[in-house]
């Protein structure tokens, strides 16, 4: 614990529960997934149903298993590159507890049935009132550290971590406001239209920010370091940054085309989802041409695998929200399962796997050892949980387009020709292939989690060196160093 | 549209959208730089955690003109639609416009088929092969959602498949029933019918009416009480269709005929409502539904 090393504890800490609340995610998730196909799986016990386990299975996914390795990914990155050891004393353990508490705290309240209603905010305000609290100490821990880096440009990681982090305080906060009636039942501070706003500008922020913004961040430090290339374009990382923080905040209306939300709220929503298109691709590029000069690498490195192909699966769902923001194209698409297979080309094929391939870059530096335990594990892992996503993103295109055209289908009379329940008969197959695709991705997570253990018993908890602060880098060496 | 409470709102609004489309303009321009033919690119010159480094490579060409589209189709897309403030676009586009235009042309397209029934007697109709058909289908879309797939209703969503009728089901009737829609209306009887032990007394009675198993004691105690229901129910109790009021002889229970249920029933009154449809579906189609569910209950008609 000397203020010469980096502190590898917290992000060791972090690192470990990201694995376990992965497991944990998504093996609720391929539960709810085969319940969809066989609906007796509830069993018929309240804590079990449907409607319960799907806000469980979102939170435990979006903020347990990503949270924890934004957290590891980003206190990792934010000393590495300001040659500095975390700022914040114990408000850095503070962050790990508490977060970890939040997320005991959901996994208890939330199938109980206790819920705000708000989909991704539905804990209720005694838990909000928490994570606000854990969330401002990431900050002061993180911003804390830029502060008393020894470089003096602030590494582009670092601008998307901080980005993320205080985006993500307001939009907690604005959506969570509330009047609370009881321990654990509060009203929205909002009604009606605006509180349908309120809830999707915080909705598709959680998905730019939480889940874009972090893990860029999480991409621009782990994709050089890995391919050992410098980073592609500078320039490009400016005007991708910018124009992306700046353009996800207005894309929130087109969960709410064609309801109460005024036209020209639709419209703007509509509008800033497409020119969103390019700010994400910028991201995509930077990542992969990264690699340019190096691509043989991705011939025998799996982790440069899980890397890059989570760049592909990005590049491909920031395609496909600016087109299903259009309005023609959501009138066919919304409410159908193509948005949950929309979803899960981000969240599988790049969150999840943005977040495996830095694991396994990071666990072995933690331990001391320069590589994993398994090699062949890792490439095992790659495959597994690339076809369980290609079953997954391709079965719920094939539904919801096929739900999309069965729900709008007329007959001659211009009655509906088909029922909604026979809609449902006909996704059956999908939900099947769906299953398959998800059970595929979580016994990936049980290979990683046999790997993680082996690595961390093969080798011991280590601490990074600080660097000595360098010449000409505008920082006075310290006397006594 | 009072989306806007005064007009400041709106420019603010349409300047702040105008302004942020700009700067992704003017943020682009700025970094805007041609490769120099033969130049090699070199790194930024910064560095960090031993060997993070970025080079300073230019936009890419194709990129820069993904993000140009876009912007311009941004600006296009709000000069003709609605989506700076209170402007209402070049095409004077709504969504209210495009509902009533869609409104108009399904109406112009679908109207002649069902031109044919209107003049033709409802039972007519039900024997007509496509009237029947058609019926079905406007039956599986608007009606199954209460009454069942099948029409044999359930708790509370009266059976439409069986002879027993609350509000009658001769086949005008049943039309006036999809038209104007239904509210049955039980007050709560507790107190006219003395309290929780009335309450007792008279839901054995009632379920003595049907056979059904009851207390002789506190149903012969409670047929006098029965007088207060009988405004309704009729001094026999088989109920009156001008109400509404249901048969309490027969073994039909519209909201269960458990003593519990029954007592509930007496004591806490009921306000059943079946919505009207005139206005969203029309006359025209209304007779056509009303055709297929008079044929449910026809002898022969079988469950479907």
């Amino acid at each position: 614990m000397k203020e010469t090393q980096y502190n590898y504890k917290v992000v060791r800490q972090f690192a470990v529960m990201t694995v376990i609340w992965g497991i944990v995610g998504m093996l609720v998730g391929v539960v709810i997934a085969a319940q969809l196909a066989w609906p007796a799986l509830n069993f018929d016990i309240p804590w079990l149903t449907y409607g319960r386990l799907r806000p469980l299975h979102t939170n435990a996914v979006v903020f347990a298993f990503g949270g924890s390795a934004l957290f590891a990914t980003s206190y990792y990155c934010v000393q590495r590159t300001s040659h500095a050891r975390l700022f914040g004393g114990p408000l850095i353990g503070f962050t790990f507890w508490g977060w970890q508490l939040v997320i005991l705290l959901a996994a208890i309240t939330l199938p109980l049935g206790y819920t705000s209603s708000k989909e991704y905010a539905e804990l209720e305000w005694p838990i909000d009132i928490l994570i606000a609290l854990v969330w401002v100490a990431y900050a002061v821990v993180f911003f804390g550290t830029i502060a008393k880096r020894k470089v003096k440009h602030i590494y582009v990681a670092n601008w998307f971590f901080g980005a993320f982090i205080l985006t993500v305080a307001i939009l907690h906060i604005v959506n969570s406001a509330a009047v609370p009636v009881g321990p654990m039942k509060s009203y929205s501070a909002y009604a009606g239209v605006q509180d349908a706003m309120v809830q999707w500008w915080y909705g598709h922020n959680a998905v730019g920010f939480f889940l874009t913004a972090g893990f860029l961040g999480m991409m621009y430090y782990f994709i050089p370091k890995q391919a050992g290339r410098p980073v592609y374009s500078y320039r490009l990382s400016i005007v991708h940054f910018w124009a992306l923080i700046f353009t996800y905040m207005w894309a929130g209306p087109h969960h709410l085309h064609y309801t109460a939300l005024p036209d020209w709220a639709q419209s703007v929503g509509m509008v800033f989802s497409l020119i969103l298109l390019a700010p994400s691709w910028g991201g995509m590029i930077n990542g992969i041409m990264t690699l340019s000069g190096a691509w043989h690498k991705l011939r025998t490195d799996p982790i440069l695998k899980f890397l890059i192909v989570s760049l592909s699966f990005y590049g491909m769902s920031t395609f496909e929200g600016p087109m299903m923001s259009i309005k023609t194209v959501n009138a066919l698409s919304h409410y159908t399962d193509w948005t949950v297979g929309h979803v899960h080309s981000g969240a599988l094929g790049w969150v999840a796997m943005i977040t495996i391939g830095s694991l396994y870059y990071l666990l072995p530096r933690l331990f001391g050892r320069s590589e994993m335990y398994s090699i062949k594990a890792i490439t095992l892992h790659f495959w597994i949980t690339t076809i369980g996503i290609v079953l997954y993103i391709a079965s719920m295109w094939i539904a919801g387009v096929m739900q999309g055209l069965m729900w709008r289908a007329v007959n001659e009379d211009g009655t509906l020709t088909y029922t909604f329940v026979e809609s449902v008969k006909a996704t059956y197959p999908y939900y099947v292939i769906r299953l398959t695709g998800g059970l595929l991705v979580l016994s990936g997570m049980f290979v990683m989690a046999w790997n993680m253990f082996k690595t961390i018993g093969a080798g011991k908890a280590v601490e990074g060196e600080i660097p000595p602060v360098s010449a000409g880098s505008g920082f006075d060496a310290p006397a006594h160093a | 549209m009072s989306d806007f409470v005064d007009g400041f709102w709106s420019l603010y609004v349409a300047g702040l959208t105008l302004i942020s489309i700009i700067a992704c303009a003017v943020l682009l321009t700025m970094q805007h730089k041609r490769p120099v033919a033969g130049q090699k690119v070199d790194t930024t010159g910064h560095q960090w955690d031993e060997d993070l480094a970025e080079y300073n490579n230019p936009l890419p060409k194709w990129w820069m003109w993904l993000f140009w589209i876009t912007i311009v189709f941004g600006l296009v897309y709000l000069a003709l639609y609605p989506g700076l403030g209170t402007f209402q676009g070049v095409l004077k586009w709504s969504s209210t416009g495009q509902y009533q235009a869609e409104q108009t042309s399904a109406d112009a397209k679908f109207g002649p088929v069902f031109q044919k029934y209107v003049a033709m007697e409802i039972p007519a109709i039900a024997k007509d092969p496509q009237g029947k058909a058609m019926g079905e289908r406007m039956f599986l879309t608007y009606c199954s959602q209460c009454h069942g797939s099948d029409a044999r209703g359930a708790k509370g969503f009266p059976n439409l498949a069986d002879q027993d009728w609350l509000w009658g089901g001769a086949p005008e009737v049943i039309l006036a029933s999809i038209l104007d829609g239904r509210n049955g209306v039980m007050p709560p009887m507790g107190a006219a019918v003395g309290g929780p032990e009335g309450v007792r007394e008279v839901a054995n009675y009632v379920l003595s009416l049907s056979g059904a198993t009851h207390d002789a004691k506190l149903a012969e105690a409670g047929k006098g009480k029965f007088a207060a229901c009988a405004a309704c129910h009729g001094p026999e109790a088989k109920g009156n269709p001008a109400l509404g009021a249901p048969n309490l002889t027969d073994k039909v229970w519209l909201h269960g005929g458990s003593l519990a249920s029954i007592s509930e029933q007496i004591d806490k009154g009921r306000n059943n409502v079946m919505p009207a449809h005139k206005d969203f579906l029309g006359p025209e189609r209304s007779r056509i539904l009303a055709a297929y569910v008079w044929s449910l209950s026809q002898p022969g008609a079988g469950a479907k």
